[in-house]
């Protein structure tokens, strides 16, 4: 009976190629293999044929011609007569310039927000509460829109700033200007021997680095714990401090001025950035705050219990214990609500911010009629930063995995 | 649940209509109505009024193309385009013609596969401003915020009218005229630029159009007509041709009161009985028939008719005739004879 | 030993005294939640003041100074300060409907009644299962209902899928599942390609059942989130648990095909797709094709949304325990089978929470239509505020958006969350 079920028969017939699982699995792959085949041969005929009845060629020449329209916001030279590349740079830096400061700011409110939500303080949990379900459930564009109108209509516009007797004024002592066209915070400019400055500070930045090392060291073979705080933080500004006097303080401030229609100096926020820039994290910051939460409640109470027991003070029991355990739950899903934060920041558009899809997708697009190449062009921006993000992602759940124990 | 993902395939190939290239009037007489593309909403050019109707200058002419084709200026119907999706829907053939504030250019012309086939405005780009700015001219506004609407030629001519004058200025693009306006409202821009007619007829929309000036800098020519496919020349002809008979028909006095008149008694000017299809057989060389210029000039009178009501002097916009007059009376209005 | 001097022995239970007024009642309960130190107190104060601050601008704005009858917002200004509530009270039809015709809103509603009918046996347990045949029949009710024409059409689309199961039935009787499953797909796209035209106009000549038909470009507001949001969701169903097993297979060019297709649709923002439907869509379709806008919407949002259905499926599979799958195959149930009897009705019902939040996040992405000019709520404010009546009025028309969306979204996840645990218990 054995021999019935020989692996060696060499009489293949066709009908194996359906009944024997062996065979089967590649059947249904070429079947599968032939009709993706199809499917994209047929269209990319079609896209050939409708480029062809449009008299529309495909080809990416558009990029290095002449932009002819002029971007508010840039992070790198560029005028009227910069190329569609160039504007389309300008684009990704903006849209990577609000997304890096989302994010920051989505962590920062979203770790706060979370660790009040489980605070013993009942209102204050409560508030929370309403600020996580009431963002979570309206639409982020929606959020976007708000806080741009919030802005232009409830701040004074500049020439309100105009006069001796105006009806507003500049914050902090001319330090901080909002306007319902943007926020101006001063500007530094870079003196004779300014670069001295910046080089201690890195240095500094690199010794405390060293020293935090060497006190981590230290600490697993003596057991003593050093005030790692306070030295940190003299090891990071006191040499800073001292040269910047003693070079008589190349790096001075430049303070926004009124002059003509609109401040002039300082770094100019626009309400487009602002506006995009406090709707993306607050938006994410929700729902960073319940990842957050939820994270904190994943460590179980004996884990802090245990801690307590030990003798350990709660901010170490934080710090050494809980919070490590946290992070392994909590990075994950904020890293997701990254590349949704960054995904999301294309909606600029809506309140023109000049991102990718507001030059590339938006008017390179108009002018220059190649919906297809910019299109992909965009899609192609997108899927490389989210693969980035993923990439990152992965690395650190490998990293966490080999941890584990 | 599982059906609906197939009902959508399903209804897609129900929906599928052949529309692109080739014999645009046999497509069109076949589906029974003219799709055209128009603007969003803007007030005196198109707009929709609460029962979701449109009208306005770009709509009767719309109308009047319906009406030289299917003798019904309603056998028609309207798709409302962005800056950025009009060209795709034309090119795509969801829309047979697009009347939208579209500025004939070269590279449109050329180079997007299209062909404009006539000029129903001339227009220009200009600037509003609030009086209490004290700007008398374009050239007092270096350092300004403008607001500009994009996806139009308006943020080229505006980036070479500051570059040309040495001046800086603050770009904040916007989508559509709505919010545009909002932003220009509330202060967020001191200035507004788009076509001249367009702020005009923004202007008048608003709470206290006395305090909005409109500075005498045109800055830039644009040529606001009809475009439709490259490739389709009977298409192009007729629409091309239904502006023109408006056009001639305001010059020899045919008028949407006396059109049915003529048409039935005839003329002692041959040319509008070469118009009105007493005489000739131009209908059929368009592919219309005899008395197509009768519909189009009964479903919204001649041009000059169609301007007064929609746009002119007498209505909120309040546009003068300016280019926009007849050649004999000093403007650039200009059609080829009838015959 | 006489009666007077015998001690005193308690005949009962002392009744216990209340506990001390600083551990229980109110006074304590604050205490111990508002003010237990410091820094609670401080961040209390200002809670009260941040509360304070929000309730004294909004109440007075919305309730009390508020304007319900104007004409217009100068209107409304001359008549008080508050919020000018009669935009809302003119254009709330706008709001949910579009520009719908009025005589024909029957429809939207009825077909809405019937949505929740419809999905009722597959969200609640306890309604008759006999229901779930309205489920499957409901899309094409509720296109025939709100596009309108002719009822012809979706019954052949209905009656091609009939055919198809006929053909997968007729097929499998003698060959295997997986050559049933491709001729039964042959047999539909054959006849939703050519037989639905014939079907539909023969019978349409016959007898002309219909209902006058509304043009996408009127359909708006609230009306079209949920057509996008809902057919975007059921249409991604299928797809979804198709992506999911290929991401989960074991043939290697299949698992492939999925995973790039489901990481370059989460890759991408959902408004590059949206452009792609405005903008491109049609380049991918036979010269001289060209569908309705809202059509084409509708496609690119069901692809976005199964990419995330199908991680979501995928993560119901995978939480299934590896005894379940091993057991199917001891059973020696082939890979469909156990698939359809086994492994999917129980990944599936543990998915649910998770398909309710795609839902959920979908409903909120479908506003991003208005930028490429479709009239769902956002759009919508358009020509509203191109109004001459009504331009410069802001907070308004954002909050009326921004409550209804509250409304429908936390209520979703109410119920999402209520699913949740639900199922938890089921579990334990």
């Amino acid at each position: 009976m054995a021999t019935i079920s020989s692996t060696g028969d060499t009489n293949f017939r066709i009908g194996m190629l359906i009944y024997d699982t062996r065979y089967r699995s590649y059947t249904i792959q070429i079947i599968a293999l032939i009709v993706f085949m199809l499917a994209a041969a047929w269209l990319v005929s079609n896209v050939i044929q409708n480029l062809a009845l449009l008299g529309k060629t495909f080809s990416f020449s558009f990029l290095g011609d002449t932009a002819s329209y002029d971007i508010n916001q840039r992070l790198i030279d560029y005028s009227s007569t910069s190329t569609h590349a160039r504007a389309a740079v300008v684009g990704i830096l903006n849209t990577l310039l609000v997304a890096i400061l989302g994010c920051i700011t989505a962590t920062v409110v979203g770790v706060i927000a979370g660790v009040l939500r489980l605070s013993n303080n009942w209102l204050i949990a409560r508030l929370m509460t309403i600020y996580v379900e009431g963002f979570r459930n309206i639409p982020v564009l929606v959020w976007i829109l708000i806080t741009v109108a919030v802005i232009n209509e409830t701040l004074p516009a500049p020439n309100e700033f105009r006069g001796a007797d105006s009806d507003a004024s500049p914050l902090l002592g001319g330090m901080l200007v909002l306007t319902n066209r943007g926020f101006y915070i001063p500007a530094p400019v870079m003196g004779d021997m300014s670069m001295a400055v910046v080089i201690v500070f890195l240095l500094s930045v690199g010794v405390m680095i060293g020293f935090r090392r060497w006190a981590k060291k230290r600490q697993e073979a003596t057991g003593e714990i050093l005030p790692l705080f306070p030295i940190s933080l003299a090891i990071l500004f006191l040499p800073t401090i001292l040269i910047f006097f003693i070079l008589g303080m190349p790096i001075t401030l430049e303070y926004p001025e009124l002059k003509g229609f609109n401040f002039r100096g300082g770094v100019f926020m626009r309400d487009s950035l602002i506006g995009l820039w406090l709707a993306l994290s607050l938006y994410t910051g929700a729902f960073t705050a319940e990842i957050v939460r939820s994270g904190i409640l994943a460590v179980s109470k004996g884990q802090s219990e245990a801690a307590f027991a030990l003798g350990l003070r709660p901010g170490r029991t934080m710090n050494l214990v809980i919070l490590p355990q946290a992070l392994r739950v909590i990075v994950p899903p904020l890293i997701s609500q990254y590349l949704n934060l960054t995904k999301n920041s294309s909606l600029a558009i809506a309140v023109g911010y000049m991102d990718a899809t507001g030059t590339l997708g938006g008017i390179t697009l108009n002018q220059t009629g190649r919906e297809f190449e910019t299109l992909m062009l965009l899609m192609g921006f997108y899927l490389v930063v989210s693969l980035s993000i993923s990439m990152v992602m992965n690395w650190y759940n490998e990293r966490v995995k080999l941890r584990e124990r | 649940m599982k059906v609906k993902g197939a009902i959508i395939a399903a209804a897609a190939v129900m929906a599928v209509s052949t529309a692109a290239n080739a014999a645009t009037l046999d497509d069109v007489k076949a589906k029974g109505f003219v799709q055209c593309g128009v603007s969003t909403g803007l007030a005196g050019f198109a707009f929709t009024d609460a029962n979701g109707v449109w009208d306005g200058f770009d709509v009767t002419f719309c109308r009047a193309t319906a009406a030289a084709i299917f003798g019904d200026a309603n056998a028609i119907k309207f798709t409302p385009t962005t800056g950025k999706t009009r060209f795709t829907a034309l090119a795509s053939g969801e829309v047979d013609i697009l009347y939208r504030n579209t500025t004939w250019t070269l590279s449109r012309d050329v180079d997007l596969g299209f062909t404009f086939t006539g000029v129903n405005y001339y227009d220009g780009q200009g600037f509003m401003v609030r009086k209490s700015l004290g700007v008398k001219s374009a050239k007092e506004l270096d350092g300004a915020t403008v607001c500009i609407q994009t996806g139009t030629t308006t943020e080229l001519n505006l980036a070479d009218f500051f570059r040309a004058n040495g001046m800086s200025y603050e770009p904040v693009p916007i989508e559509t005229n709505a919010e545009a306006q909002q932003k220009y409202l509330s202060n967020a821009c001191d200035v507004y630029t788009t076509d001249a007619s367009g702020l005009a007829a923004t202007r008048a929309t608003f709470e206290k159009p006395g305090e909005h000036t409109l500075l005498p800098e045109i800055i830039s020519k644009e040529p606001l007509g009809p475009l439709v496919r490259q490739g389709d020349d009977q298409w192009a002809d007729i629409s091309a041709w239904v502006l023109n008979a408006l056009i001639i028909a305001e010059e020899k006095g045919v008028t949407k009161a006396n059109v049915a008149k003529l048409a039935a008694d005839g003329s002692a000017d041959p040319e509008v009985n070469r118009l009105l299809g007493k005489e000739g057989s131009y209908g059929d060389m368009l592919g219309l028939p005899a008395d197509w210029a009768v519909h189009a000039i009964a479903a919204g009178g001649n041009y000059g008719e169609i301007f007064e009501r929609n746009v002119g002097e007498s209505t909120a916009i309040g546009l003068a005739r300016g280019l926009n007059q007849l050649w004999s009376k000093g403007g650039i209005l200009y059609a080829p004879p009838f015959r | 030993m006489s009666d007077s001097r015998k001690p005193f022995v308690a005949s009962g239970d002392i009744p216990p005294s209340p506990p001390p007024s600083s551990v229980v009642g109110p006074i304590a309960w604050v205490r111990a939640n508002l003010f237990s130190s410091i820094s609670n107190t401080v961040m209390t104060l200002f809670g009260v003041f941040i509360i304070y601050s929000l309730l004294a601008a909004v109440i007075p704005w919305l309730f009390i100074d508020s304007v319900w009858n104007a004409t217009s917002l100068s209107d409304c200004r001359s008549i008080d300060n508050g919020a000018c509530l009669a935009v809302i009270k003119e254009r709330y039809l706008q709001f949910i409907y579009g520009f719908y015709p009025e005589e024909e809103r029957w429809r939207p509603i009825l077909s809405f009644f019937l949505m929740i009918v419809a999905v009722a046996p597959i969200l609640f347990a306890g309604v008759p299962r006999r229901v779930l045949y309205l489920s499957g029949l409901y899309p094409a009710i509720a296109y025939w209902l709100i596009w309108g024409g002719t009822i012809w059409g979706p019954v052949g689309v209905v009656l091609g899928l009939v055919l198809a199961v006929v053909a997968y039935r007729l097929i499998t009787t003698t060959l295997p599942a997986v050559v049933g499953l491709i001729g039964g797909g042959l047999v539909l796209v054959l006849w939703w390609l050519f037989g639905v035209e014939i079907f539909d106009g023969a019978l349409t000549s016959v007898v002309d059942i219909g209902l006058p038909v509304v043009e996408s470009s009127k359909i708006g507001g609230f009306l079209l989130s949920l057509i996008i949001g809902v057919s975007g969701i059921a249409g991604s169903f299928p797809l979804g648990i198709a992506l999911a097993l290929g991401r989960r297979s074991n043939l290697l060019f299949i698992k492939a095909l999925s995973t790039c297709f489901i990481e370059f649709i989460r890759g991408v923002p959902l408004i590059t797709l949206l452009f792609v439907a405005s903008t491109l869509l049609n380049y991918f379709l036979p010269p001289g094709t060209s569908f309705d806008v809202v059509l084409r919407v509708v496609i690119m949002v069901t692809l976005f949304a199964s990419a995330y259905m199908a991680e979501v499926i995928r993560g119901g599979l995978a939480a299934l325990p590896k005894g379940q799958y091993e057991a199917a195959d001891a059973l020696g149930l082939d890979y469909w089978k156990s698939m359809r009897l086994i492994i999917l009705p129980q990944a599936l019902k543990i998915s649910i929470p998770g398909i309710v939040n795609t839902f959920i996040g979908l409903f909120k992405d479908t506003v991003l239509v208005s930028v490429i000019g479709l009239l769902d709520p956002v759009g919508i404010l358009n020509p509203i505020r191109a109004d001459q009546n009504w331009n410069g009025i802001v907070w308004e028309l954002y909050g009326f958006i921004s409550i209804f969306f509250f409304i429908f979204c936390f209520g979703m996840s109410r119920y999402s969350q209520y699913l949740e645990r639900k199922l938890q218990t089921g579990h334990g």
